[in-house]
């Protein structure tokens, strides 16, 4: 569980890119847990919100592109609403997801004739829009 | 007759010297119109640089230095002093500030902060060599002081101010003294019981003379300045005669209302007579009027009035139609000692309080831990009277929340939440106490020590991360939170939440701060003049801060505090007059037309219309020389001694003359 944070990792490319694109400074962040204690969507993520914002600030790139929190994160936006430092969270999933999706490139990851029409017929269209926004090639 | 200048420019160690040429600048002051002296060291503020500038006025006979140095606020004092102890008067001597307005704004650009620093100087040169020789002003000191406020801080600093020899008047505006530390049970970091000591200070308070007390009493309007206030205390009537009452409590038990207590944070309930605390001190019933039927049925016709109190009482102690007084008192000095509210858990809807009867704040927790509380010291379950197993505290409830509460730290919450886990912990063994923190402060002697002994010993579990929510589950309340360092989203099913809400000044510290003229800071927090230096100063001469109406702290700090304004009252005190710079305004009588516009620009009242001659006059001890009436009059009448106006465009020149030839 060793980390050595060598002078190449600090203030890479990326960490700068997730800032310019989702508009937050993760410095705002005190690491005080309010986002973690709130997320409804925390049983499926493998890093906690907070941990994701606690990476980016010590430069740990390779573990936060890795992560299945920001696949998981369902933008309701209850981190940014209690965050007492105003730090959008959200916004800065939709950064890594973006950053993720130009780097992965077209690979769908799932076919939309797959779903049955019922399941079309009960899925809630927003979920439909998100899930094409993740799954699918840009 | 041209004046003989002298012209000493400081180093300032490296602070001045490494962005300015001081011996450039030396060279060029000799060069000006009137110098005859001019040289620089490297701290002129030193002894043997103070020396330097005494020598050359004794032996050149100058009338008239500039010394180029940091701001007049630094040592304008120290070069004045250093002046007048060799002869020459302390006002023909200017200070020219090439530090914070020089030196330290322009360090990449030596030849221009040198031109600059020489512009400077050159103005000030200017600025001396029509300054006149003054004597500074004597006003008036009435020993006696009016403390506001009659918590722990007013307390205290009261004591000693009696102590001393002098007058003191409390106002509170409670029935009782004693303030938000009545209501805590015990200290940390020793577990002293609070209840014994305060009552030891209010016995004192009591029985000392020189103090006189106030109570259910505000400020209504203060007039005056330092040396010479005059307050005006008003009063609500009190309706109980403490001559006549002998504290039989019969008029507790015939009251129909009920109500809940403030004092024990709606813990319990209390009629609209009551004893406002446990305290000896409280144990004359006080009548709340806004909640007394006698009252509310005056406003509605044909109501019969409710007079059971007043009927049961056998020594007719109570007087329904008492009414208000207004009383003054003028005093020269005062302390602001006016407190704190906690901050309301209402505003914070995602913990539950004032929904939930288990969330409570941690005034309301002191209660329950007070032997002589509502519960006789049991903690219990407000709900239904159960002792709670598992117990939450919430640390930074409302603090350290800049985007929708509060940005500062509250300070002492981190201790008391410490000392009333333990409590907690000590009585109900088999319970167990969690803190959800997110940085556990704990900076003073004893206080680390508390916190670890309170993991060790009562094995308090500390949970880092903050609460998100909590909520009513069946009979149990759910807590929401996370524990960042084992990167864990946590639920606690607890019994009692305790919250730690921030600290903010008590309410209607805005608008008596402006009664005062006393400024506040954002939060409303009284501020002091300087942070290090003149801690306890208010903003107005003769006005003292103590306690938490100025910043959030403990019962240590809050005591320090208080000391402290009464050592500095007692300074003042040791002067038989007061002494004050005659830099102020006047009027030339022959301009002044008598428009009063004068009157209503200045801050501190100084301006006054003499009905004889009907031209404004300048009350010289109230004046502080800020120039608001020198800009406002139209007829030019006013100018401000050794400021004019007249000295000031001769300078602007120097600046612009300069700045075209750079």
């Amino acid at each position: 569980m060793k980390t050595v944070i060598s002078r190449s990792q600090v203030k890479g490319d990326f960490v700068s890119k997730v800032a310019e694109i989702s508009g937050e400074n993760f410095f705002n962040c005190y690491q005080c847990g309010n986002c973690s204690a709130g997320c409804p969507s925390v049983d499926e993520m493998d890093l906690l919100p907070s941990q994701v914002v606690r990476y980016l600030q010590l430069g740990l790139v390779e573990e936060v592109k890795s992560c299945k929190s920001m696949w998981v994160c369902a933008a309701c936006m209850m981190c940014h609403a209690r965050c007492p430092k105003g730090v959008d969270i959200s916004k800065i999933m939709e950064a890594l997801r973006v950053l993720r999706l130009r780097e992965v490139g077209a690979e769908a990851h799932i076919d939309v004739t797959d779903f049955s029409d019922d399941y079309l017929a009960r899925a809630p269209q927003i979920a439909m829009i998100s899930g094409y926004r993740k799954f699918l090639p840009l | 007759m041209e004046k003989k200048l002298g012209v000493f420019i400081c180093w300032c160690g490296s602070n001045i010297a490494s962005s300015v040429d001081v011996d450039k600048a030396v060279a060029e002051a000799k060069k000006l119109d009137g110098v005859v002296h001019a040289e620089n060291y490297m701290y002129m503020c030193s002894d043997p640089g103070q020396q330097k500038v005494k020598d050359t006025i004794s032996e050149k006979g100058l009338d008239g230095v500039v010394v180029a140095c940091c701001s007049p606020r630094m040592h304008e004092n120290t070069f004045r002093k250093a002046a007048g102890s060799v002869g020459l008067n302390s006002y023909l001597l200017e200070i020219a500030n090439i530090r914070e307005q020089c030196s330290w704004v322009h360090q990449n650009n030596k030849p221009l902060a040198t031109a600059k620093a020489v512009s400077i100087i050159e103005g000030t040169l200017d600025k001396v060599k029509e300054n006149l020789p003054l004597e500074t002003i004597t006003i008036d000191l009435t020993k006696r002081v009016c403390v506001v406020g009659g918590g722990i801080a007013g307390i205290m600093s009261a004591l000693d101010l009696a102590n001393a020899g002098y007058e003191v008047a409390i106002i509170e505006k409670e029935p009782a003294i004693g303030g938000h530390m009545a209501q805590i049970s015990q200290t940390f970091p020793f577990f002293q019981n609070v209840p014994q000591l305060l009552q030891k200070k209010i016995e004192e308070v009591n029985a000392n003379p020189r103090i006189k007390l106030y109570l259910n009493s505000e400020v209504d309007v203060l007039e005056g300045y330092v040396g010479n206030f005059n307050v005006t205390i008003r009063t609500q009537p009190a309706f109980v005669d403490p001559a006549k009452c002998t504290a039989c409590g019969k008029c507790l038990e015939v009251c129909p209302v009920s109500v809940a207590d403030e004092f024990n944070r709606g813990l319990s309930r209390r009629g609209a007579i009551f004893r406002y605390n446990q305290t000896e001190a409280a144990r004359i019933p006080v009548l709340m009027q806004s909640d007394c039927l006698y009252f509310s049925a005056a406003e509605v016709a044909d109501a019969t009035s409710c007079r059971a109190c007043a009927d049961i009482c056998p020594e007719q102690a109570i007087d329904l139609d008492s009414i208000r007084t207004l009383n003054d008192e003028f005093v020269g000095a005062i302390v602001m000692a006016t407190g704190y509210d906690l901050y309301s858990p209402l505003k914070m809807p995602e913990y539950g309080a004032g929904q939930l009867p288990d969330v409570i704040d941690a005034l309301a927790f002191e209660r329950l831990l007070d032997p002589s509380g509502p519960t006789g010291g049991q903690v219990v379950r407000p709900s239904d009277g159960r002792v709670p197993k598992h117990v939450v505290f919430i640390q930074c409830v409302g603090s350290r929340d800049p985007e929708r509460h509060k940005a500062y730290c509250s300070r002492a919450c981190c201790m008391y939440t410490a000392k009333q886990a333990r409590l907690y912990r000590q009585q109900v063994k088999d319970g167990t106490a969690y803190i959800s923190y997110m940085d556990i402060r704990s900076d003073s002697r004893g206080f680390e020590e508390f916190v670890q002994q309170g993991m060790e010993q009562e094995n308090l579990v500390y949970i880092r991360g903050r609460v998100a929510k909590v909520i009513a589950e069946g009979d149990y309340l759910r807590v929401f939170t996370a524990d960042t360092l084992s990167s864990r989203q946590m639920e606690i099913e607890a019994d009692l939440v305790v919250l730690a809400m921030a600290m903010e000044p008590k309410a209607g510290t805005r608008e008596l701060a402006k009664k005062m003229n006393v400024t506040i800071d954002g939060d409303a927090f009284l501020s002091e003049t300087h942070i290090k230096l003149y801690p306890v100063e208010s903003s107005t001469k003769g006005v003292y801060l103590a306690g938490c109406g100025q910043s959030p702290k403990d019962i240590t700090d809050t005591v320090s505090q208080a000391l402290a304004t009464a050592g500095k009252i007692q300074l003042m005190f040791s002067n038989e007059t007061l002494i004050a710079d005659p830099l102020i305004a006047e009027v030339k009588s022959d301009v002044c037309s008598g428009c009063g516009i004068c009157i209503e620009i200045c801050p501190y009242g100084a301006r006054l219309m003499n009905n004889f001659t009907r031209i404004s006059d300048v009350n010289q001890a109230v004046c502080q020389g800020c120039g608001a009436c020198i800009a406002a009059c139209p007829n030019k009448a006013c100018e401000l001694i050794n400021s004019t106006s007249r000295q000031f465009i001769r300078m602007i020149g120097d600046f612009a003359g300069k700045a075209e030839a750079v």
